[in-house]
């Protein structure tokens, strides 16, 4: 009952003022114009010295934007983006073309990574009290500030790196795998991303190989009007087995931020790619003002037999999301997972879920997704589970379920459940329900405030996703919940 | 007679079957043993016909003709009866309406005619009050919800309505407590005749303390490794099967 | 790009809008008309509408048939007791013997009345939102409004017979309303059988349900219409009881589309068994709108799909703000026997109020293996195997029709069907 203890202690801890990460770094920084058009695509590209290829790759998903429209077929409600009124690239001043050592790295910025418990010394972790190592890449705003670790896991041939690194060090792996999952017309903010995007992981594991430690990527917001477009490629080759987590945090602002990534994940014979994600961006308060915007377009594909693609997600922050992180289940046998926590508290609208797409033989996925509506928020799960024609013996189990605490919130469940063939077998199940006033009673009546039964009831709830999460994560995970409840209730 | 002869039978790939030979004889009792994972369920399943097997050589013969090619239900109605080691449950198809439909499906194949709804509900009349089933347990639906003594009776109760020529009892004795193994054998013994051959598949020799064999067979990795006398049921449960693990690999 | 709507019209819309002549009274004639430019706007549905996400009627109703004539007046005799009021290539012909406690009056005389409630209850029900739905309003010009009294109990039911005089392609549009009054208990039968037909049939018919009201509804869809637009519009008062079973098979095309408004402490339940072969299209989708508090709502749907047919499923569950307590469980279940088969299958929550309990479960699944060697392993036959399974996966869906007679001809129809399979 450890977890339980600490998430009520958690509880009583927090202040009024529940996102305690909502500081501002004061820092120089150096940013595009205001703005979008070729010349910030340009200027991006030029920033990060591209070769020409990556420029028109960009181009031309820029051109492609334009002729699109923005999508609206989710249960979100914002006001129109102005897209002019955005910056599109933001870096730290001493930065340069990014850090050599770690010494190099501004001292202001190691200590907000220190502040978010991210150490970036890797000294400092040998020396932490948590005995697992991670290998940490820290992106702020549009850059990546440091990567940890790289020297041990280039001994296992392992490639960890910011991708406008990769585009140098590695232009063949970058140009065979880069939109070749989440192709570049693929959806609107992919696009957008396509054609601005300025950092984020790329992760190669080669034939055999299992990654000897989880990798981690720190994405933080800091500027005002400032939209963070990352764009992460993690491939898993034959046989390899690769962890990976990805955490977020932005201050707190007024204004609304414009978060639109694509991660884009590959996995061939026999590999396995494990993808954690605790999202905590800034929410907006309690009245709605301000918040993340996050659009986020991720999906992995299946491509070798007996892969696995495994998602897990705990969604808390942001204002608005939007995301789907998706399996396309293309080699024999292989397996997609999803299994989400998504909170929403305040004035938060959530649309998430995940696609199953089967095209290969005896394929299998399993969905679990824990929905919890707080507040006056919206959270709905939208799910597709799809078998092809000659998907033979393909096989889905979806659970959702969601839970209600308060009535002036929403949960929705939307299912698309598509079979082509006689010998595919979905099961699908939901439930809607709130906390029973028998527990909350009989909880209280041992002593815990409202407060505190309702963190421990919810967090028996989302338990078995929780455990898909590497324990370090899965603890900080279950304080967010706890944060994220913050009065809730009564 | 019921005659199996170097039968091989794989199943995605992966052999479990390696030329197995045996003879059931009217009037015998034949009792297999062998640890978990040897090949007696699939043995069982491949005498009544299920389909996921692939017999690569051997045979089957009953009375001297091949059953191989014929159907699960054609095999039925030429007497092979399959008492499941887990009964399959069925929403929806009251017990009734099963039993009826597989009396009279027999019946038709032999060209017999179909059973009269009084005479059908005498006969099973009958049969339940033998077997102390009641009759409210033959209106639900089949095997839904039936504890696994219930269902083991029911098996019993299909062979007495159907009367077939070869009884294959598969791990009959699983989930059984004390009572309804007694009740369950009862209906076994009651059934044995010098016309009738039984073939009583168990892991255990508790249940040969009830339905007395004439014949034990011991099954190794998918082979027949020992043929005995009831006595070697009680030898094997003093010391286990380790020595014919060994001695087929 | 500035190109008006217009001009991209498809052929069917165009000949559906060449079709719109409303007559009667100002009030009912501006009901229409609202209820025209409604479909002129959105058109015929494609996927692009999220409520027909796997019907894409644009394509599917390209060619309309023209509008049949009118027919001419007949005797029509009850059936077993029950009221049968005929309707041949869309126009209603005449009924038997109305029992004691229901009036009826033809669509025209109420059009040309135009009193208020009638029109209300007519043309702004649920759904009126819905494409289809608003071009039956333009479009229907004959039909029934039937109103049973308070308190009466019908022991037999009424029904509502969609004949084809003959296979030729025409255009039906209806529209009927029964009102049944608070504690009236009614069973009321919706018909379309007959075998040789090739009509285009819009019918909406709804249906409201008065305080403490009982209405049990059959539809039996096993006509081999064309097209088969049947829009279920239903209001339950507080107390009321509505259920529905449908039975669909047969027709190229079936879409049914059910509303309902689900008041305080009500009971809703919605069934149905279809069963699909060749290239049949049969898409049920339905919102159950829980608007006050303690109602109730099942639905059950069972889908058999052979050859290349299609099925889809789309049911939602709406519980509002204010109606805490629900109770809502949605079922749907597919069992494909082909390869070429498709089933797509939406069920789909949106809750406001916290102290409910609902759910939903899908499941698209084959025949049990075990299932059938068991029966086999017993003596059956494979195709009887399969068919007796087939008939069990259908059955707990059956099993809620009340009326035995209803409740045996299903189980026969069932039970025909695949023994027409098995051939």
């Amino acid at each position: 009952m450890a977890a339980v203890h600490e998430t009520v202690e958690t509880v009583k801890s927090v202040d009024v003022d529940a996102y305690k990460y909502g500081f501002v770094t004061d820092i120089e920084s150096e940013k595009a114009p205001k703005g979008l058009d070729e010349s910030t695509v340009r200027y991006i590209s030029a920033k990060k010295n591209e070769p020409e290829w990556m420029l028109e790759w960009r181009l031309d998903a820029f051109r492609r934007w334009k002729t699109m429209t923005e999508p609206d077929w989710s249960r979100v409600h914002y006001p129109k983006i102005d897209y002019q009124d955005l910056y599109y690239y933001s870096a730290p001043k001493k930065m340069g073309d990014g850090p050599m050592t770690i010494d190099d790295v501004d001292p202001e910025l190691l200590r907000t990574y220190e502040k978010l418990g991210i150490p970036l010394r890797e000294q400092e972790i040998l020396a932490g009290v948590t005995t697992s190592r991670v290998a940490v890449d820290a992106v702020f705003d549009s850059v990546s500030v440091a990567t940890t670790f790289k020297a041990e896991l280039n001994k296992a041939g392992v490639i960890f790196c910011p991708i406008s690194e990769a585009v140098h060090s590695h232009p063949e792996l970058v140009k065979k795998y880069l939109g070749s999952v989440v192709p570049v017309t693929d959806n609107y903010f992919a696009t957008l991303n396509s054609a601005v995007f300025s950092d984020g992981s790329f992760v190669y594991v080669p034939p055999g190989v299992r990654c000897p430690m989880e990798l981690s990527t720190y994405f933080r917001i800091n500027e005002q009007n400032t939209g963070q477009f990352e764009r992460t490629l993690i491939i898993a080759d034959k046989g390899a087995y690769v962890s990976y987590l990805e955490g977020c945090t932005a201050p707190k602002r007024d204004e609304n931020q414009l978060h639109a990534a694509v991660v884009e994940l590959v996995a061939h014979d026999d590999a396995e790619i494990k993808y954690s994600t605790v999202q905590n961006w800034y929410p907006g308060d309690s009245e709605g003002r301000g918040g993340i915007y996050n659009f986020v377009t991720k999906r992995g594909d299946c491509r070798g037999a007996r892969s696995k693609i495994s998602w897990t997600q705990v969604e808390t922050g942001s204002a608005i999301t939007w995301k789907y992180p998706s399996c396309i289940l293309r080699g024999e046998s292989s397996r997609g997972e999803f299994y989400s926590i998504a909170i929403s508290n305040g004035r938060q609208q959530v649309d998430s879920g995940t696609k199953m797409l089967h095209l290969g033989k005896n394929t299998t996925s399993r969905i679990i997704s824990k929905g919890i509506a707080a507040g006056r928020s919206d959270n709905t799960y939208r799910g597709q589970v799809f078998a092809h024609r000659k998907a033979t013996g393909a096989r889905n189990f979806t659970n959702c379920d969601s839970l209600l605490i308060g009535n002036r919130c929403g949960a929705h469940t939307v299912p698309y459940i598509e079979a082509r063939n006689a010998s595919s077998t979905f099961e699908h199940e939901a439930t809607t329900s709130k906390i029973s006033e028998d527990q909350l009673f009989y909880c209280m009546q041992r002593g815990l405030s409202a407060e505190e039964a309702t963190a421990l009831i919810v967090n028996g709830f989302v338990r078995d996703v929780l455990q898909q999460l590497p324990m370090e994560f899965a603890v900080e995970a279950q304080k967010l919940i706890a944060i994220s409840l913050e009065g809730s209730v009564g | 007679m019921l005659e199996i002869k170097n039968l091989h039978v794989r199943i995605d790939d992966k052999k479990i079957l390696n030329g197995l030979t045996l003879t059931v004889k009217p009037g015998e009792v034949a009792a297999i043993m062998g640890p978990n994972g040897s090949g007696k369920s699939t043995l069982s399943y491949v005498i009544a016909g299920r389909q996921d097997y692939e017999v690569t050589e051997g045979e089957i013969l009953l009375d001297g003709v091949n059953i191989l090619e014929l159907d699960a239900h054609e095999r039925a109605a030429k007497g092979l009866f399959l008492a499941f080691q887990y009964p399959i449950e069925i929403p929806g198809v009251t017990t009734m309406t099963f039993l009826k439909a597989s009396l009279n499906a027999q019946r038709k194949q032999r060209g017999e005619a179909e059973l009269s709804t009084p005479d059908f509900m005498k006969k099973v009349r009958a049969a339940a009050d033998k077997l102390g089933v009641p009759q409210e347990m033959l209106r639900r639906p089949l095997n839904v919800g039936f504890s696994g003594g219930e269902k083991k009776r029911l098996e019993v109760l299909q062979m007495f309505l159907l009367e077939p020529r070869y009884g294959i009892l598969d791990e009959t004795d699983s989930g059984l407590d004390i009572d309804a193994l007694r009740i369950v054998s009862e209906g076994v013994n009651a059934l044995r005749s010098p016309t009738r051959g039984f073939l009583v598949i168990t892991h255990y020799q508790r249940l040969l303390d009830h339905i007395v064999p004439d014949v034990v067979h011991v099954m190794s990795r998918g082979q027949i490794v020992k043929t005995g006398g009831k006595e070697l049921a009680l030898e094997l449960e003093k010391n286990g099967y380790r020595d014919y693990v060994t001695e087929a690999a | 790009m500035d190109v008006s709507v217009k001009n991209l019209k498809t052929t069917g819309e165009t000949a559906l809008a060449a079709l719109f002549a409303p007559s009667g009274a100002a009030a009912s004639k501006a009901l229409r008309q609202r209820a025209f430019d409604l479909f002129q706007t959105m058109g015929l549905p494609s996927r692009r509408l999220e409520s027909w996400h796997y019907t894409d009627l644009k394509r599917m109703l390209a060619n309309v048939a023209p509008r049949a004539a009118t027919s001419a007046a007949a005797n029509v005799d009850a059936e077993a007791g029950a009221c049968v009021i005929r309707f041949v290539d869309g126009h209603c012909i005449g009924h038997s013997a109305l029992p004691k406690g229901v009036t009826l009056r033809g669509l025209s005389d109420v059009l040309a009345q135009g009193d208020a409630d009638t029109l209300g209850a007519l043309y702004a029900s649920v759904g009126s939102e819905d494409p289809v739905v608003a071009l039956n309003a333009a479009l229907a010009d004959d039909g029934v409004v039937i109103d049973v009294a308070a308190g009466v109990t019908l022991d037999a039911a009424i029904i509502l017979d969609f004949v084809s005089s003959d296979a030729t392609a025409r255009s039906e549009f209806m529209r009927c309303l029964v009102r049944v009054g608070a504690g009236a208990k009614l069973t009321l039968v919706e018909r379309h059988v007959s075998a040789q037909a090739s009509a285009q049939r819009h019918l909406a018919l709804a249906v409201s349900v008065g305080a403490h009201a009982s209405v049990s509804h059959v539809f039996e869809g096993v006509a081999d219409l064309d097209v088969l637009l049947a829009s279920l519009l239903v209001d339950v008062a507080a107390q009321g009881n509505f259920q529905s079973f449908a039975l669909v098979s047969g027709g190229r095309l079936t879409r049914r589309q059910i509303w309902v408004r689900a008041g305080q402490a009500t009971q809703v339940g919605l069934r149905g068994v279809s069963l699909l072969r060749g290239e049949q299209h049969a898409d049920t989708t339905l919102v159950i709108d829980h608007v006050e508090p303690n109602s109730e709502s099942r639905e059950l749907f069972k889908h058999i799909l052979d050859g290349s047919a299609t099925g889809v499923f789309q049911g939602k569950v709406v519980v509002q703000p204010n109606a805490q307590k629900t109770d809502g469980g949605m079922k749907s279940h597919a069992l494909i026997l082909s390869d070429d088969a498709t089933m797509d299958n939406k069920p789909e929550l949106e809750i406001y109020a916290d102290d409910v309990v609902c759910g939903h479960g899908a499941t698209v699944a084959q025949l049990d293996d075990d299932q059938l060697f068991y029966l086999m392993s017993r003596g059956i036959p494979k195709t009887q195997a399969q068919a007796m399974l087939i008939e069990a996966f259908a059955l707990s869906a059956v099993d809620f029709v009340e009326d035995e007679v209803q409740r045996e001809q299903v189980m026969t129809f069932v039970r025909d069907w695949m023994m027409a399979r098995g051939a």
